[in-house]
């Protein structure tokens, strides 16, 4: 690590103050992405501005047709509450299968969704269930969110508060993983709320996570694997590296979204 | 059997501090006044290096030297050296380059050590490090084995042209050739044995420290052998005469055989440590491990077999490039040569065998022995080899095995070795039963209903263990003997230390060394304690590696015995006043023959000490003995593992849905230590078998250069394993001891891949077997499940 100024503030708006004066400053939510990069010294923020001491940053709510999670709860939280297992089954699982019992105590969906890694897991689930992330400025969008690899709407000194996810009436996610890092090779999470379907894939994309708008098309159907049957998308466009091809990764799609709804439709594929 | 005695499963004594944090690893240990040392290393898989400009470091905080291969030259540090001498087929003595510890004018891997910061902290040593400015005029890099040897492929070393170490060949071409033409079916595989980073648990780590008053180095390292380290670091880097370096290797946390080799980067720590006059520390972050410690396999093969009508085997021929990296490590060429070619037999009479090596350099991390080292490359050729054979004639797999097994006694392989005892039918037998070979058929069938490919596997390995023959390695270009030692110190309250020169790194060595002398002395296992890794206490010794701990370290520790029994024997004599002759001792107590009287061990022990029973010039007052023991012969570990898999042929991803082991490793001292050394092989192997693997990239640029891509084997990709043995004696030590610790990692990978390809009925599958790797396989036979 370089040597680097440490801040706690008490406060979003101190915060946001501190990021706004200093140009290469870092939040630190759980650092799980953070700290790692800091030790290689592939990144080297001057100041650091820890958010553990800001209150209401963290915590799992039910407001009417959507759960709300704050931006610090960290993943282990979010699979283990009875709230998000009755509401969205499906998002406390994906949480569940994020890294190990150690990152998930740290890791956090503020900070998942800010780094918007192209195989991370809950980038799949904002997409595909239509969430909204909140900011100390504004709510925006997941379809507006995830803008590339890495790269996300946020603004300079804009800080994610919470998410908000409208409750599905099907959901499912399964993930392929890359069997080194244990994030996702491929991930496709699917999800049925009256007429809007949703299929949103993480890990395949050159681009980080997107939706698949012909399965989509497929499903409003009938919401049943069958209707993918023999439908794949084109590799074109699919990341490719050692640990898969893109013409894998555009098959993995195809495969897992399959799976996925047969597991939100409580079947076996 | 006594509770603690041979033969029991007694709890390893040394776990207690291993898992509540009390035990002392290098990096445990700080010296007064130490500082760090931080390692330059070429960012370029080749490059000439114009100039280094050290100003700037020297110049930051805390930086007490900036040290390059310039320095270590002016100060006649030798080279790193490999240490077994292979003559090409043209008789030619193989192409060593020099290998300074610091790179001088050239860096020739990713990682190669061009400079080294000392710092007063190591975060100071780290930021210095960046500013050490180094000017490269890079080179065309190769690192693939295959392409080293073409035509327009860079050069690496100007003493090896074409980039060849060395041709060498074991066996009769011209035999083998009239072999394969009265063949009924010859098999040919071309086969990659996919190349492997270590990974022990805990990283390299050295700390150096100069005694000016005394003139004496001291050298703290996580080596699996010390003294085999100080022989080196003094007689041919040259850092100080042996009498004045001591070498202490204390607990260290795995080596997988990449901890035996002499490193660049102990060498600089005791130089650094003398130069800036204070004891200098270096410990690996991981990432560097990648780049820094040898690395395992790397083979290219084309091997074929050839069966006569009912399947007999009938010859084998081999050829293999083996990939040695960008320097020879310290053992390296013995690899893929004497370890490799010598085990092509397998468990099989086989009449005629030929195989020629090309060994080679590369721009990469030097490879050297990583558990099994050279055995799980030959057990992987002749076991595809049988199983690929048996498919092709329509035979049963182990029926085929079972026809070819070597069933006499003492055996003569063509392939210099002599098989002194087994049973491998047994094995075959029992793993056939353990594993329900007949339900196989019925389980394909669940599994495809499941939609699950189902495939089984069978490796009947065979390995040379009980390293080795001294004389015998030495005809074979070894550069030193590999007898072990030991010393039994008895103190005058009975309690024993037992000394040895082999290191234990995980093995459990304080509990079986100890096991051994208990059932001699009938005392406790709490009385005894074990000693190694530290040239000021031992003697001399020659290490672990090669699963030589039991079959050549213990024999030693009973020679030792022998002699401390007829010592006290003669004091009891004297005690009972009866005659030598006899004295009668058992459980812990010495008897007159025909009598009553007797006396325990510990009245003999303190009257070997105060002698007053004695005169001191008819009998030497104490009770200690030491030994060393050359083994006749290495010794002959095999069976036989079953692996079952079950594929998603929509993902491709291979589950080990079973696992059979049965081994006959001789007399087993502690059968827990030795299933827990069956369980960690296996892992490894599988570990090999369907995720691990070393990318280089076509720069030379290691792509798997952390956890994130290069994928160790983890919890879930292990079944149960179904583990158990049979016995047939080493007759050429006094315990019968074969030893263990290799199997797994030798036996695996074959019975890996025999299942996979079973499953997806294609033979054209690399390892490692990825879920990737092995849907791409798929693409091409289309295989799908049939529940019928
Ligand atoms: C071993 C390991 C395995 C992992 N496996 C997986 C996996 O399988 N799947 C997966 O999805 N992820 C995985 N991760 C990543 C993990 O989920 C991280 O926790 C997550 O990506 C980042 O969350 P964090 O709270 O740790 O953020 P930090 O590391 O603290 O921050 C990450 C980035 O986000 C910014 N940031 C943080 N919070 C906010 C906020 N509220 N508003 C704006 N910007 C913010 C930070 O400034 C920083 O740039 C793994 C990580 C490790 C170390």
């Amino acid at each position: 690590m370089y040597a680097f100024t440490f801040h706690r503030p008490q406060t979003v708006r101190q915060a946001a103050g501190l990021l706004a004066k200093n140009g290469d400053a870092k939040l630190l939510a759980g650092g799980q992405t953070l700290l790692p990069t800091m030790k290689l010294r592939l990144a080297g923020p001057p100041q650091v501005i820890d958010m553990t001491l800001i209150e209401g940053l963290s915590g799992i709510e039910m407001s009417g047709r959507s759960l709300t999670i704050g931006a610090m709860t960290t993943h282990n939280d979010v699979n283990t509450s009875p709230v998000v297992q009755q509401a969205i089954p499906s998002l406390a699982k994906l949480a569940g299968m994020i890294g190990d019992p150690a990152v998930r105590h740290r890791g956090t969906i503020g900070g998942s969704i800010a780094n918007n890694d192209p195989n991370a897991d809950y980038p799949a689930a904002c997409l595909g269930l239509g969430a909204t992330i909140i900011t100390n400025k504004r709510r925006i969008k997941a379809d507006d969110f995830f803008t590339g690899m890495f790269s996300t709407a946020l603004e300079p000194a804009e800080i994610i508060t919470k998410v908000s996810f409208p409750i599905p009436k099907k959901a499912a996610y399964q993930k392929f993983r890359n069997q080194a890092s244990r994030f996702a090779l491929v991930g496709v999470f699917v999800s049925k709320r009256g007429s809007e379907i949703r299929v949103a894939v993480t890990g395949a994309g050159a681009n980080g996570v997107f939706r698949v708008a012909s399965f989509e098309e497929a499903l409003k159907k009938r919401f049943a694997p069958k209707s993918l049957e023999g439908m794949s998308i084109p590799a074109d466009g699919m990341n490719s590296d050692i640990h898969g091809s893109a013409e894998y990764r555009a098959h993995l799609v195809g495969v897992l979204a399959r799976r996925a709804v047969a597991e939100a439709i409580g079947k076996s594929a | 059997m006594s509770a603690t005695g041979i033969g029991a499963a007694v709890r390893r004594k040394e776990d207690r501090r291993f898992i509540t944090g009390t035990g002392h690893y290098t990096d445990d240990i700080n010296r007064p006044g130490q500082a760090y040392a931080y390692f330059v290393r070429s960012p370029h898989a080749h490059a000439t290096i114009k100039s280094i400009d050290t100003k700037a470091a020297a110049a930051m905080p805390g930086v007490l030297a900036v040290l390059t291969g310039a320095e270590l030259a002016a100060d006649k540090i030798g080279n790193l050296i490999c240490g077994w001498m292979i003559h090409s087929k043209d008789g030619s003595p193989m192409k060593m380059a020099a290998h300074p510890a610091l790179a001088n004018g050239k860096a020739c891997h990713v990682g190669d050590p061009v400079a080294v910061v000392i710092g007063e902290t190591l975060a100071q040593a780290r930021d210095a490090a960046e500013k050490v400015k180094i000017d490269y005029a890079v080179l065309p890099a190769v690192a693939d084995p295959a392409a080293a040897q073409k035509p327009g492929a860079p050069q690496i070393h100007d003493i090896a042209p074409k980039n060849t170490i060395y041709q060498w060949s074991l066996g009769d071409a011209k035999a083998v050739d009239v072999a394969f033409k009265s063949a009924n079916h010859v098999t040919k595989l071309d086969i990659i044995n996919n190349r492997l980073v270590p990974n022990a648990i805990e990283p390299r780590a050295a700390i150096g420290e100069y005694d000016s008053g005394a003139g004496t180095f001291t050298l703290w390292n996580t080596t699996q052998n010390p003294h085999v380290a100080r022989l080196v670091i003094a007689a041919f880097i040259g850092m100080a005469p042996e009498h004045k370096l001591r070498v202490i290797a204390p607990d260290v946390g795995g080596g997988f055989g990449s901890k035996i080799f002499i490193y660049p980067e102990e060498v600089v720590a005791l130089w650094a440590a003398k130069r800036v006059g204070r004891p200098v520390k270096w410990v690996a972050e991981r990432s560097e491990a990648f780049l820094a410690d040898a690395h395992g396999r790397d083979h290219v093969t084309h091997a074929e077999m050839a069966f006569d009508a009912e399947g007999k085997i009938l010859g084998l021929r081999a050829k293999t490039i083996a990939n040695l990296g960008a320097y020879m490590s310290t053992f390296s060429s013995s690899v893929p040569t004497y370890l490799y070619a010598t085990l092509l037999s397998g468990q099989y009479e086989i009449p005629q065998i030929y195989c020629e090596v090309d060994a080679v350099y590369t721009n990469t991390v030097p490879v050297d022995a990583y558990r099994g080292a050279g055995r799980p490359e030959a057990t992987f050729v002749v076991e595809r080899l049988v199983e690929v054979g048996a498919r092709e004639m329509g035979q049963d797999p182990a029926e085929l095995r079972r026809k070819n097994f070597v069933k006499k006694f003492p055996h003569q392989t063509p392939v210099i070795m002599m098989y002194d005892a087994g049973d491998y039918n047994a094995s075959l037998k029992r793993a056939m039963e353990l594993a329900d070979y007949k339900g196989f058929a019925r389980r394909k069938r669940e599994s495809a209903r499941q939609g699950k490919l189902r495939g089984i596997g069978f490796s009947t390995y065979i390995e040379a263990c009980g390293i080795a023959p001294s004389q015998a390695v030495g005809s074979l270009g070894a550069g030193v003997g590999l007898w072990e030692s030991a010393e039994v110190r008895v103190n005058p309250t009975g309690s024993v230390e037992i000394l040895t020169g082999s290191h234990a790194h995980g093995q459990g060595h304080e509990t079986t060394f100890a096991q051994v002398a208990a059932e001699r002395l009938g005392i406790p296992i709490d009385n005894i304690s074990v000693v190694h890794g530290d040239t000021d206490k031992v003697q001399f010794g020659m290490g672990t590696y090669g699963s030589r701990s039991g079959a050549v370290g213990m024999s030693a520790l009973v020679k030792a015995l022998d002699k401390i029994e007829a010592k006290a024997k003669k004091v009891a004599a004297h005690m009972l006043e009866a005659a030598e002759g006899d004295i009668e001792f058992k459980d812990g107590k010495f008897s007159v023959a025909g009598t009553d009287k007797s006396a325990a061990w510990g009245d003999v022990a303190l009257n070997a000490y105060i002698a007053h029973k004695f005169s001191g010039q008819e009998l030497e007052p104490g009770l200690k003995e030491g030994a060393f023991y050359d083994p006749t012969n290495f010794t002959f570990p095999a069976g036989c593992h079953i692996c079952e898999v079950e594929v998603d042929p929509e993902t491709g991803n291979a589950d080990i849905v079973g696992w059979t082991a049965v081994d006959d490793f001789g007399v087993v001292i502690n059968p827990m230590i030795v299933e827990g050394q069956v369980h960690g092989g296996i892992a490894q192997g599988i570990g090999q078998a369907l995720c691990e693997g070393a990318v280089y990239d076509k720069d030379g640029q290691l792509v798997t250069g952390s956890f994130m891509d290069y994928c160790m084997p983890r919890a879930d990709h292990l079944p149960p394993l179904k583990v158990d043995m049979t016995v047939t004696k080493c007759p050429s030590n006094p315990l019968g001891i074969k030893g263990c610790g290799e199997a797994g990692a030798i036996a695996a990978p074959a019975a890996v891949i025999n299942a996979i390809t079973d499953a997806i009925g294609t033979e054209q599958l690399a390892m490692p077997a990825t879920p990737q790797a092995i849907w791409a396989a798929l693409q091409k036979t289309n295989r799908m499940p049939q529940a019928a």
